[in-house]
């Protein structure tokens, strides 16, 4: 246990001691204890600025990303995952299969393919290339098809419809409540993938303004391994620290969505 | 940090896995669309290009791009250029393949270097500079470099930075533990044991397996594993007499953990430069800008000096790194994009260049005196250039990338890095890095033979 909470805590302790060093005491100091000046602040406002603040564009764009790509990922897994469990229609097992298989498949080997088929369409280089591809999550749908199919009781269903509601005022008013443990956890999941998307974005863009935080922190880190190019490590640490305060921010808000048990005895 | 470091990899290994595809595609694409002499344009064509109201795109990666762009502007206001950063290396190759692939989105000029040029130039996806009048060129660059741009007579791009190889060494560790700096490999490895006893945090280099220097390292000692005939028939040999000669020597450093396992370019690597604990590199000439910026601590304490030899006095050595600008057949401003190439990889952009740490092509500024005299503070004073031009002089002639190299340095860990790891014999990771990337070879469309 102490082992793990060891790996686990580690680099993030790694990356909190090292955004506070300059440039040069990162290479002349020990690693994990603080030394020479206390630079946090010059750093974080060195990343803000450096390259006039692409930085904050790259914040920008995936804050942009995650909200539309992940928010519609999610949407989307949640309409239709539930539609899969509480609905009979014929295919539903050839749906399945497909759903099932496309869980298998790993997105970075669909994006050359992907870029092929985006650039015949004129969608590479734009936004568009990034968000299209995040709003598919077959492992979203099928997480809440599974959910939907034990937390939301079709007596439930049945009951709505007899006292006429129509299945889109159900769903909305009745079935995403109960619903709400399972879509949570799919934004979850599809938040912090849609944050740390490196390959797709890397692919489909070419532009620099358009980048993800990702894309951009590691075309500075490139920097210092090219000829001539300035090393600016002590602004890709504190870059990446940066990173993730907002995703861990994001987790420990949707945390407290994160309740079960809702329609415990609705049903009885 | 570390996980950025581990996250890259896998990127590469991925980014890798999409070249392969790419590589196919530009293989089954050659043939159709070359029709040489109907691009070619007149100096006046180009004149005329030039003002014209363009946009341009460039990509590239080198950071004395940009100064070179805004004074190319300054002087054809007609012409925009837009600068794209599509990633360095394998990444930019790999978006460039998939532009070549896809048939749209490829830029005017993209910047590529020497070993990954015939990858490009050979899938036909290059202009032959050969029609805008290239040809004139030959005398105004170093005859490495020029080799580099000539491929199966053609010239595929305009050299803009060179790497002739030296050995740059801190001066400070030689001389606290009374080590006398090596001009030979024997003496090399003596003192690498010597640095090493002295202190036993200090090695003599870092190496935990990169392509680039193995290949660098086999062409200095006078290997030619790769050869291309025409456009398809290539031999590989990396078990001839040079690439012996190199793992003679590396294997006994190997051998005895003579070498920092530290893997160049990372945050390690800078640190180990910093703190003296690696007394020497071996490496291109562009060196000193990366050191001035990335180990600051270590101000006045590097030196340079020719690259070690195999033989006392005869002086020999290779380019490391180094690449130019190419025209892409995909440019619907070839005239315009040549244009943009004279300025930049001619007189007035290799002094951008080189004011802004790069190391010149260029014979003109490599025997200017103000070139060659400058002393470098960071060095201790030294005259640094002078080491460096007479290393672009001894550079071994005749050497030949392969028209896949950026995909077989992709697999060289698997390969070679596994006797790094084992502290096996490199020649039988030569052995294998030389089966595998025949193999892809010959998937690719290639008639491949091997020794």
């Amino acid at each position: 246990m102490g082992v793990m909470a060891v790996y686990a805590l580690l680099p993030l302790f790694w990356l909190v001691v090292n955004s506070t060093k300059t440039q040069t005491s990162l290479f002349s100091s020990f690693g994990l204890w603080f030394s020479g000046d206390f630079a946090l602040w010059d750093n974080i406002v060195g990343t803000l600025t450096y390259n006039d603040g692409e930085f904050l564009r790259w914040l920008a764009n995936t804050v942009l990303y995650v909200v539309v790509g992940a928010g519609g990922a999610t949407f989307l897994a949640t309409l239709a995952g539930y539609g899969l469990a509480k609905f009979d229609f014929p295919g539903k097992r050839g749906v399945f299969a497909v759903v099932l298989g496309a869980v298998a498949i790993p997105g970075t080997a669909l994006a050359v393919p992907t870029f092929l088929m985006f650039s015949q369409m004129g969608l590479t280089n734009t936004p568009w290339s990034v968000i299209i591809p995040s709003l598919i999550s077959p492992f979203g749908l099928y997480l809440v098809w599974i959910y939907a199919l034990e937390s939301v009781p079709t007596e439930v269903l049945e009951a709505a419809r007899m006292d006429g509601a129509g299945e889109f005022r159900t769903f909305f008013t009745i079935s995403l409540r109960m619903l709400a443990p399972g879509f949570i956890t799919v934004l979850l999941f599809t938040v912090v993938a849609t944050w740390n998307n490196y390959f797709l974005p890397l692919i489909m863009l070419s532009q620099s303004t358009w980048y993800p935080l990702t894309v951009g922190l590691n075309s500075w880190n490139a920097q210092a391994t090219t000829a001539g190019g300035e090393a600016i490590y002590n602004l890709v640490i504190t870059g990446s620290l940066l990173t993730i305060v907002p995703i861990v921010g994001a987790f420990l808000f949707l945390q407290r969505f994160w309740q079960s048990g809702l329609s415990a005895g609705s049903v009885k | 940090m570390k996980n950025n470091h581990r996250f890259r990899r896998a990127a590469g290994a991925a980014l890798a896995a999409s070249l392969l595809m790419g590589g196919l595609a530009a293989c089954s694409g050659s043939g159709t669309t070359a029709n040489a002499g109907a691009e070619g344009a007149s100096a006046e064509d180009i004149a005329k290009a030039l003002d014209t109201e363009t946009t341009l795109t460039v990509w590239g990666w080198a950071p004395q791009l940009e100064p070179i762009v805004e004074a190319f502007e300054a002087k054809y206001p007609k012409v925009h250029v837009n600068l794209e950063n599509v990633g360095t290396g394998n990444a930019h190759y790999t978006k460039l393949q998939n532009a070549v692939k896809a048939g749209s989105g490829a830029p005017d000029v993209a910047q590529i270097e020497y070993n990954a040029l015939p990858q490009f130039a050979l899938s036909d996806s290059l202009v032959n500079l050969k029609d805008f009048g290239a040809e004139e060129l030959k005398d105004n660059y170093t005859a490495s470099t020029w080799g580099s741009v000539n491929l199966n007579g053609g010239v595929y791009a305009l050299p803009q930075d060179s790497g002739p190889m030296a050995m740059f060494y801190r001066a400070d560790v030689f001389e606290k533990h009374g080590i006398s700096v090596p001009t030979t490999w024997d003496e090399y490895v003596a003192a690498g044991k010597a640095i090493h006893a002295a202190d036993p945090k200090a090695y003599i280099t870092n190496d935990t397996g990169d392509a680039g220097f193995t290949t660098s390292m086999i062409w200095q000692a006078g290997g030619k594993p790769y050869t291309v005939d025409g456009n398809t028939n290539v031999s590989i040999d990396l078990q001839d007499e040079g690439a012996k000669k190199w793992t003679g020597t590396w294997n006994q450093l190997l051998k005895d953990d003579l070498v920092a396992p530290i893997t160049s370019w990372s945050d390690e690597w800078y640190k180990g430069l910093s703190d003296g604990s690696i007394a020497t590199l071996i490496i291109g000439a562009w060196m000193p800008a990366n050191l001035e910026s990335g180990a600051e601590a270590a101000s006045g304490k590097w030196r340079v000096a020719p690259m070690p030899t195999y033989e006392t006095g005869a002086a020999a050595t290779a380019e490391n790194g180094g690449g130019g600008d190419a025209v892409m057949k995909q440019s619907k401003n070839k005239a315009a994009a040549y244009g943009f190439l004279q300025f930049a990889n001619g007189p007035e952009g290799s002094k951008i260049h080189a004011a802004n740490g790069g190391f010149p092509s260029t014979t003109a500024d490599l025997e200017s005196d103000s070139f060659l005299n400058a002393e470098n503070a960071y060095f201790g004073g030294q005259k640094i250039n002078e080491v460096l031009v007479q290393a672009s002089k001894d550079v071994v002639p005749g050497w030949s990338y392969l028209p896949f190299q950026t995909y077989a340095n992709s697999i060289y860990s698997d390969t070679v890095g596994q006797a790094y790891g084992s502290k096996g014999d490199l020649n039988d990771g030569l052995k294998a890095w030389q089966d595998a990337t025949a193999k892809y070879g010959q998937q690719q469309g290639f008639t491949v033979t091997t020794k």
